[in-house]
């Protein structure tokens, strides 16, 4: 099957596949980062492959390496029962082509990967964060975000000055300025 | 109780303080309203439901509007996007109100100890009871529940209008 | 006193749009979730969804744990069944270490899931129901799954974070008595499908609220990547159990259920149907069970005996490597999928040869049917949402992980 796949690949786009790894039950292909929009587009129409479904797309960020991101498309057949995973490596502050158009759901796991990792997807719609807040600062799944760094709550922007990772360096909301009605306890 | 059969046919009276009876009378009727966000909520169904039967303690009805609500139940984990939500119920309750942080996530964050979650939802809206366990099981709460009404027995009236205290 | 149009006093009605902001906390969604609606009079024009109020940064915390103290984060995903997440992820951290775990173990999982796969379809169903005002049917269901959980709790020690698995197997064998509390158990929650199942399913008011709202088409789903009752309520009868049998899948009998419509009713009747089936996969399973261990032998991966470790070196010094540094997982990666009750549950494991992950990938089952809400209801009532969301089981512990 997966020489199907990449015969097919090769036929739409020359030179797409970079790589290619067999492991039973787990077949991967580094894709060509130009031609990934192509590549998806056509394991999704082609007759003979039908990866109608996306079932994952995540990334992994390799920091230290050259091309920094590895964005990660887990495809299925649901006729052929057969799992493909596709990667792609992007440097960081490139973008790469969105997917959005061909499969829907890409469009909320572009937004994730966007909102952990920075990497930027050329033609997304409406690429906002998802699971964080608008005016969270920086993409804590990059291995470079540090743990512990809490951010200030929103409704006030005062970024707490840090240098490291100090052990806590959560500020609570009365040492921050925040007016915070503590209602008086009973003490028994 | 038997005070009505020693007061049948006389017109008796018995005196206590406005305070017990207030308190009694509170601690009877709590309308909660369950603020869940996460896996405690599991366990919570357990207690709200036939099984273990939050009811016998008086405390069965949930509110699904702050303004209703004596208790604020917050189950399960707070983050930082949930937070300002969480204030903006507390303050729409009505005094005098009561807050249970159900579970180690609302209490100090519990297992999450990153960027995300809040350690603890003391650091949003102060809080009355603490109820350990990730999640609590259905026993722990009702301790909770018992715990919470003990408080709001001995509440006195200085803590519902200040102005009172003689100086 | 009426005014016509001639009087001074007229006014048009305004005609704009209603904006109505549902959630994160309202009582109609038992989750935090904000959808924020256009209405047209109470029909709904335009939807947008809001995820991210339960984002507690299990992946983050995975990168800082080993492998086995990530366990206990992956009971709070699908916090419903608990124990299906489990096996899900020390399978794919077993499959990246190349090993297969003894029959007896692949059988525990096995049943446990399915255990796990009734309890969490009750709370589907229960929760959805009394969303709708079935609050005795609420009842009734949210108590069967009480019986399953004393099961669990009894094998496990916890009635919700399991956390039975370990990488190498399973943490404990079954008790003495096992198929006879599982069989009791099972007994009470046919009785209380059975009290539901009368209560709902031809009952009129149920019936007009869930048929035919909701609707989304096989083409959709399967662009939206739907997995799990959702996916089969459209007709697509996929299922990781049957296209990629894991553990001893390929051992048992069992059907699986499709509807036509895709609607809320179809993907109600594929749970209670589910429910059936599992129950039925448990106790063939009970049946099958082999004798033997349920976890491997080899101490670079499974804690060794207490024995061994306190008598000898070796064995101390293993118990030493794994609960300081944890297990020895090599360097590559994998993807594993269960068919956990909601849907596929997939981990993409990643090692840099450490024994802390490089990466942990959880596919969140539910997001895929969540985003696709504005799809299921544009161009039907306010009130559909209610049902809608009942039906996809939207667990905030693995939509926002």
């Amino acid at each position: 099957m997966l020489k199907k796949v990449v015969a097919e690949l090769n036929k739409a786009a020359k030179d797409c596949v970079l790589e290619e790894i067999e492991v039973p039950d787990d077949d991967r292909l580094r894709i060509d980062r130009k031609h990934i929009k192509k590549a998806c587009q056509t394991l999704k129409n082609a007759a003979d492959l039908d990866f109608k479904m996306l079932t994952d797309l995540t990334c992994v960020d390799y920091m230290g390496e050259d091309e920094r991101f590895e964005v990660v498309y887990q495809l299925y057949s649901l006729s052929k029962n057969y799992r493909l995973r596709l990667k792609v490596r992007v440097p960081e502050g490139e973008k790469v082509d969105t997917v959005s158009d061909v499969w829907a759901i890409a469009n909320a796991l572009e937004r994730e990967v966007w909102d952990m990792f920075g990497v930027e997807f050329a033609g997304h719609p409406n690429l906002t964060r998802i699971l964080l807040y608008d005016q969270f600062e920086g993409h804590p799944l990059r291995k470079d975000y540090p743990l512990k760094k809490h951010q200030p709550i929103v409704p006030l922007r005062t970024p707490i000055e840090t240098e490291d990772d100090p052990p806590y360096n959560w500020t609570p909301f009365e040492k921050r300025g925040r007016k915070h009605p503590v209602r008086k306890l009973h003490v028994d | 109780m038997g005070i009505e059969k020693a007061l049948a046919g006389k017109e008796g009276f018995f005196t206590t303080t406005l305070e017990s009876v207030l308190g009694w009378a509170r601690k009877f009727s709590l309308f909660q309203y369950p603020f869940v966000t996460a896996c405690c909520g599991m366990e919570f169904m357990s207690v709200m439901n036939s099984h273990y039967d939050l009811s016998r303690f008086g405390a069965e009805i949930p509110r699904f509007t702050p303004r209703q609500s004596d208790v604020l139940f917050v189950v399960g984990t707070v983050n930082h996007k949930i937070a300002p939500v969480l204030k903006t119920v507390y303050d729409q309750m009505a005094d005098p109100k009561w807050v249970v942080a159900f579970g180690a996530c609302a209490s100090t964050g519990g297992v999450y100890d990153n960027y995300a979650a809040i350690p603890g939802i003391d650091h949003v809206v102060p809080v009355d009871i603490y109820i350990s366990g990730c999640p609590p099981r259905p026993e722990s709460v009702m301790k909770g529940l018992l715990m919470l009404q003990d408080k709001i027995a001995k509440r006195t009236l200085i803590d519902d209008y200040p102005e009172l205290k003689v100086q | 006193m009426s005014v016509t149009k001639k009087d001074p006093e007229y006014k048009e009605l305004p005609s704009d749009l209603v904006e109505i902001q549902l959630g994160p906390s309202h009582p109609a969604m038992h989750g935090i979730i904000k959808l924020d609606t256009r209405l047209s009079g109470e029909t709904i024009v335009d939807m947008t969804v809001g995820i991210g109020y339960l984002h507690r940064a299990f992946e983050k915390m995975c990168e800082h744990r080993n492998w086995n103290q990530n366990i206990v984060f992956t009971d709070r995903l699908n916090y419903c069944s608990a124990p299906a997440n489990n096996a899900a992820y020390v399978s794919a951290v077993e499959k990246l270490c190349g090993i297969e775990i003894p029959e007896r173990g692949q059988w525990q999982r096995l049943i446990v899931t399915e255990l796990a796969r009734v309890a969490d379809h009750l709370v589907c169903v229960a929760a959805s129901v009394m969303e709708l005002g079935a609050f005795s049917a609420y009842l009734y269901l949210v108590q069967g799954r009480e019986f399953i959980w004393f099961v669990l709790d009894k094998l496990c020690g916890s009635r919700l974070t399991t956390s039975m698995s370990r990488v190498g197997g399973q943490a404990y064998d079954f008790y003495d008595g096992f198929e006879k509390d599982v069989a009791e158990a099972f007994a009470e929650v046919r009785t209380r499908l059975e009290d539901a199942h009368v209560m709902l399913t031809r009952n009129r008011i149920f019936y007009d609220r869930m048929r035919d709202t909701g609707v989304i088409s096989q083409e959709d789903a399967i662009d939206w990547g739907f997995t799990g009752p959702a996916l089969r309520s459209t007709g697509v009868d996929y299922d990781v159990r049957k296209a990629k049998p894991h553990w001893t899948y390929d051992q048992v009998e069992f059907e699986v259920p499709t509807g036509d419509r895709g609607d809320n009713y179809d993907r109600f009747l594929i749970r209670l149907e589910e429910m059936e089936q599992a129950m039925r996969i448990v106790e063939q399973a009970l049946g099958k069970i082999p004798e033997g261990e349920v976890h491997v032998d080899d101490y670079k991966i499974f804690l060794p005996p207490k024995k061994e470790t306190y008598n000898h070196i070796e064995g101390l010094i293993h118990h030493f490597e794994i609960v300081m540094h944890g297990p020895a997982v090599p360097k590559g990666e994998a993807y594993f999928a269960i068919e956990s009750p909601n849907g596929e549950h997939g981990y993409y494991v990643v090692s840099d040869g450490t024994g802390t992950p490089y990466r942990v990938r959880a596919r969140p089952t539910c997001l895929p049917m969540t985003m696709a809400i504005p799809l299921m209801v544009k161009g039907s009532m306010l009130a559909d949402i209610v049902p809608t969301f009942g039906s996809i089981n939207m667990i905030g512990g693995e939509l926002e992980r």
